[in-house]
């Protein structure tokens, strides 16, 4: 009995070892966290769109919207800014997204200037079927963006469904993104 | 010099730390004199290497050699020399360097210093430390290379981050490693002491000094980098208990209360096994974390682009050196049985208390720490562990230390005597609930919690004062003829006293933050700042914008202030660089902001009162250390003398 | 090493427009529900820093949420409508004070129970010891004396 006492360091330094393995392991961000949004219905907005459309504007791209006009189908929103780095980074990936993914992604300029996210748009084209800015962040808030870019998938009824941090990647889209707007799509 | 010499030399250490990890511990099994003097050699051997590898380091920061492609990555021509240096481990391959540097630099004072300890003893304390360095000059060599070069080496390095371009954080890391490898000296003594299947007194105090000298090291290095929070970030916070800090304070904590166990096991022959087990787990917490801090598992991985086989190594390394010492713990320390009696009112059981108390303290900062991770890894939901909780949960198991330390000192080994303890504190208890009632009268309702802090501190403070004038009475000779170390021991429960106090009285802070142009003026703390002039500073690292602000009490002059807002070009960053005018007694803390566009800027100013005795304090602690360390007991061929020395005999003097 | 935080922090710094802490444009005029909006930011964590609350931070979001909760306090809120207006979007983990319900009471109430465990430990090794070891026999008169002197002459 006394002498199993001195295995107790030794047993919770395992279980502790265990456990900094999985947390490694397992990929673990503490940097990334969870929405508190997912299952809740997009926040109440109606944002102005730039002042100027973006030259790659096409007939189709509505300048500004509100959140009801993300109701009736799967819908990606894509928060950017001029000033971000990590947009510039997937930025290809959003211009590769739209056509072969069928799913519409809208874009909301995060505390940016007009001209600024115009200006971006121009120069590594518009992935966007809608373009809107929240220059004050308050729209960003009511997200509960906490650093762009973030990309959120939108069900039928306007309920958030899933969101990423970060820039994202072709991977990420097939793993993640592309499956969650399929079911989405087929469900009523 | 060139730095192929220094991984060679690198390299070299290698295989001497595993000739010295078996060597001197199979001829310590045998009792062969020669296989046990080997680690001698080989220590000091290692050391000479290390330093060579390291020498070749700093030369080519010196001389901004940026082939070398750690050179080029972390500093540039433009830095003035200190910072060239301090360069070398501001990033992650030279800081492992500067580890394994004072690694070995202990190493090898085991080696020097250590000719009063027994042949066995001494030969199988280097074998374990040369294991724990073979482990991480492997570290280095697989995953942390300082010594690669670059084919197409650059015109100019990427500079060093402005952050630590500052002459605190220059040598905080140093003071921080220096505690935590010098634990390792005891962690090397606790398993040594295993393997032997002998703790005794002499075992106790041969393992004191080193653990003395790493604390003391450590204290310093926590008080730098808090006092460098505090004047660099702005607002004057100086502890936020983030990972990082936490990181260093837990083996600090158990640190401490490894200094008071080994107390009891010199004088009293008692608590060994527990001893020894705090001496493994204080190293075991600068190991995890050192994991914690470098694998990312609790910082941001991807901002430092971190290598995850660096985490994953550490890990290993950390599976290897805590679990065999834990397992040997398991096997062999159930033998260790203490003699004598152990009475709960008594110096021992005061001892008992200050360890119950502050390993419940470091595990509760450890349970805070990790819980947001363990959370996480179960599945559940994200959470934020802050200063709150700490607060609430840190703090109160604090406060019955605090009133312990006052009475402990008193209480005689054995048996002791607690109502005459206290008859002899009253002077300190009036003092202390005199001292309340004043802060509470001009504080005015202020923060009641910190009435209680700066009561509690004086209790700390005029007790420790009291016990030493009733031993010294006050009589130089009397206090001279006292063992140093019980004058370091007073010195250090002062120095608590004072910290406490700082930290206490940082709640009555005031502060204003207003928008200044040029003729301003603006109250404070009995103060007036006016503001002459805002103006522009070039230098060759930075340009700085920076304000004119004279200080005056009523008519009287007192200084002129220069808060500055710092941009490195180079390294693109901003930082401030705040003005502090301390008078001992209270801080006057200026932060420049931002510019209004109209000629205007941002000014904070805020006046702390005795936030300055938080780091004071501190100090106090440290030449606490210094002062038990030179005491004659610890020094060098005495301990031999007093080895066989009964620990009862002992405990008289 | 706490260096690698403010690396960390500046890194991140640099990815965002810059901005200050508590800036005197921020500051509502009424000073009770400024006093409020203080209290409330010191709980409130930064989420793009470590263990920074939003009143200490410096960084863009965090000016933003101050001046989110002034609003809300401007309009009207009692303190717990604010931080649940923030907590409502970015969930328990801005809560610098994790709240207290069953997955928190291993992290509220371990340190308790740690110390409960911790002193009956001390106790019971106190006290088996001395049970093991006969008390020896009582100081006679000539030694209490002897041992006064010594108690004397003891640092």
């Amino acid at each position: 009995m006394r002498r199993f006492l001195y295995i107790v360091p030794l047993a919770l330094f395992i279980a502790l070892v265990i456990y900094f393995f999985v947390a490694m392991r397992g990929g673990y961000d503490p940097s990334t966290l969870p929405s508190a949004m997912i299952g809740k219905p997009v926040p109440t907005f109606d944002l102005p769109g730039p002042l100027v459309p973006p030259s790659y504007a096409g007939p189709r791209v509505k300048l500004g919207f509100s959140n009801r006009d993300l109701l009736g189908h799967v819908v990606l929103v894509n928060f950017f800014a001029s000033w971000c780095i990590p947009c510039r980074v997937e930025h290809p990936v959003l211009m590769g997204l739209g056509p072969a993914a069928d799913v519409p992604v809208v874009g909301i300029a995060y505390k940016d200037k007009s001209q600024d996210a115009v200006g971006f748009l121009n120069e590594y084209g518009n992935p966007y079927v809608a373009v809107a800015m929240d220059e004050g962040g308050r729209t960003g808030i009511d997200f509960g963006v906490y650093g762009v870019p973030e990309t959120y998938l939108i069900d039928k009824h306007g309920i958030i469904r899933l969101r990423y941090v970060g820039p994202l990647t072709a991977e990420v889209v097939a793993r993640e993104i592309l499956p969650a707007v399929r079911t989405l799509q087929q469900s009523p | 010099m060139i730095i192929e010499l220094g991984h060679f030399a690198l390299i070299l250490a290698l295989p001497l730390a595993l000739i010295q990890a078996t060597v001197p511990l199979w001829g310590a099994e045998r009792r062969h004199a020669g296989m046990m003097a080997l680690g001698d050699l080989t220590a000091l051997a290692q050391f000479a290497l290390i330093a060579l590898a390291f020498a070749t380091l700093v030369n080519a920061y010196i001389t901004s050699d940026f082939s070398v492609l750690n050179v080029a990555e972390n500093s540039s021509s433009a830095k003035p020399l200190i910072y060239k240096i301090s360069g070398v481990w501001g990033n992650h391959e030279g800081s492992m360097m500067l580890w394994v540097l004072i690694l070995t630099l202990f190493g090898a004072a085991v080696a020097w210093f250590g000719d009063n300890l027994p042949a066995p003893l001494k030969a199988r304390v280097l074998a374990v430390q040369a294991m724990i360095g073979a482990g991480f000059f492997l570290f280095i060599l697989f995953t942390s290379d300082p010594f690669q070069r670059l084919a197409d080496p650059p015109l100019e390095g990427n500079g060093l981050n402005p952050v630590l371009q500052d002459p605190g954080l220059a040598f905080h890391p140093p003071m921080l490693y220096l505690g935590y490898v010098g634990f390792a000296v005891a962690f090397a003594f606790a398993v040594a002491a295993l393997i032997e299947g002998k703790v005794d007194a002499a075992w106790a105090r041969w393992v004191r000094p080193w653990t003395l000298a790493a604390w003391c090291a450590l204290t310093i290095g926590i008080a730098m980098g808090s006092w460098w929070a505090y004047y660099t970030l702005g607002w004057g916070g100086w502890w936020f208990w983030d990972p990082v800090e936490n990181a260093s304070f837990m083996p600090w904590l158990v640190g401490t209360a490894l200094l008071h166990s080994a107390i009891v096991v010199e004088k009293r022959d008692a608590l060994k096994g527990w001893t020894v087990l705090l001496a493994i787990l204080t190293f075991s917490l600068s190991l995890i974390g050192t994991f914690l801090v470098r694998s990312g598992v609790l910082t941001s991985v991807h901002a430092f682009a971190l290598d995850p086989r660096r985490g994953l190594f550490i890990l290993v390394l950390l599976a290897v050196a805590i679990g065999g010492s834990l397992l040997l713990y398991a096997v062999r320390a159930p033998a260790l049985a203490g003699g004598g009696l152990f009475a709960p009112i008594s110096r021992e059981g005061a001892l008992v208390l200050n360890n119950v108390l502050l390993t419940t303290g470091a595990a509760t900062v450890f349970i805070g720490t990790l819980y947001p991770l363990f959370l996480d890894a179960v599945g559940g939901p994200k959470l934020s562990v802050g200063y709150p909780f700490f607060d609430r949960t840190f703090v109160p198991i604090m406060v019955p230390l605090l009133l312990a330390v006052a009475v402990g000192p008193f209480l005689g080994w054995k048996r002791g005597d607690l109502r005459g303890a206290l008859e002899r504190l009253w002077i300190a208890f009036g003092l202390a609930l005199a001292l309340g009632a004043i802060a509470l009268y001009l504080s005015q309702g202020g923060p009641i919690l910190a009435v209680g802090g700066l009561m509690l501190a004086a209790w700390v403070g005029f007790g420790a004062i009291t016990e030493w004038v009733g031993r010294t009475r006050l009589s130089w000779r009397r206090a001279l003829h006292l063992p140093r170390a019980a004058h370091g021991m007073t010195l250090a429960h002062l120095g608590l006293a004072v910290t406490v106090a700082g930290i206490a009285a940082s709640a009555w802070q005031v502060e204003r933050i207003a928008v200044m142009h040029p003729g301003d003026n603006i109250a404070i703390g009995g103060y007036t700042l006016h503001l002459d002039r805002l103006s522009g500073l070039d230098t060759p690292s930075y340009h700085a914008e920076r304000a004119d602000i004279r200080v005056t009490a009523g008519d009287r002059a007192i200084t002129v202030m220069h808060p500055e807002k710092r941009h490195y070009p180079l390294e693109q960053m901003t930082r401030g660089e705040t003005a502090i005018r301390t008078t001992f007694l209270a801080d006057l803390y200026l932060a420049l902001g931002d510019d209004d566009g109209k000629g205007g800027a941002t000014i904070r100013a805020y006046w702390k009162p005795l936030v300055p005795w938080i780091w004071i304090g501190a100090v106090f602690m440290a030449l606490g250390g210094v002062l038990s360390l030179s005491d004659r007991r610890f020094r060098v061929g005495v301990a031999r003398r007093a080895a066989p020395a009964s620990a009862v005999t002992e405990a008289g003097e | 090493m706490r260096f690698f935080l403010l690396l960390l922090a500046i890194l991140l710094a640099t990815l965002t427009p810059p901005a200050r802490a508590v800036e005197p444009n921020e500051m509502l005029k009424n000073p009770a529900l400024e006093a409020r909006a203080r209290a409330i930011s010191r709980e409130l964590r930064c989420l793009v820093c470590q263990n920074e609350s939003i009143d200490d931070s410096n960084a863009d979001l965090a000016h933003d949420l101050r001046l989110l909760l002034r609003q809300r306090l401007a309009a009207g809120d009692t303190d717990r409508q604010a931080i649940d207006f923030i907590v409502a979007r970015y969930g328990d983990f801005v809560l610098l004070q994790p709240p207290v319900e069953p997955a928190t009471y291993l992290l509220w109430f371990g340190p308790a129970a740690l110390l409960i465990v911790a002193a009956a430990s001390a106790a019971i090794f106190v006290n088996r010891r001395n049970r093991t070891l006969r008390e020896p026999a009582p100081l006679s008169a000539e030694e209490k004396r002897r041992l006064d002197t010594l108690l004397d002459e003891r640092y």
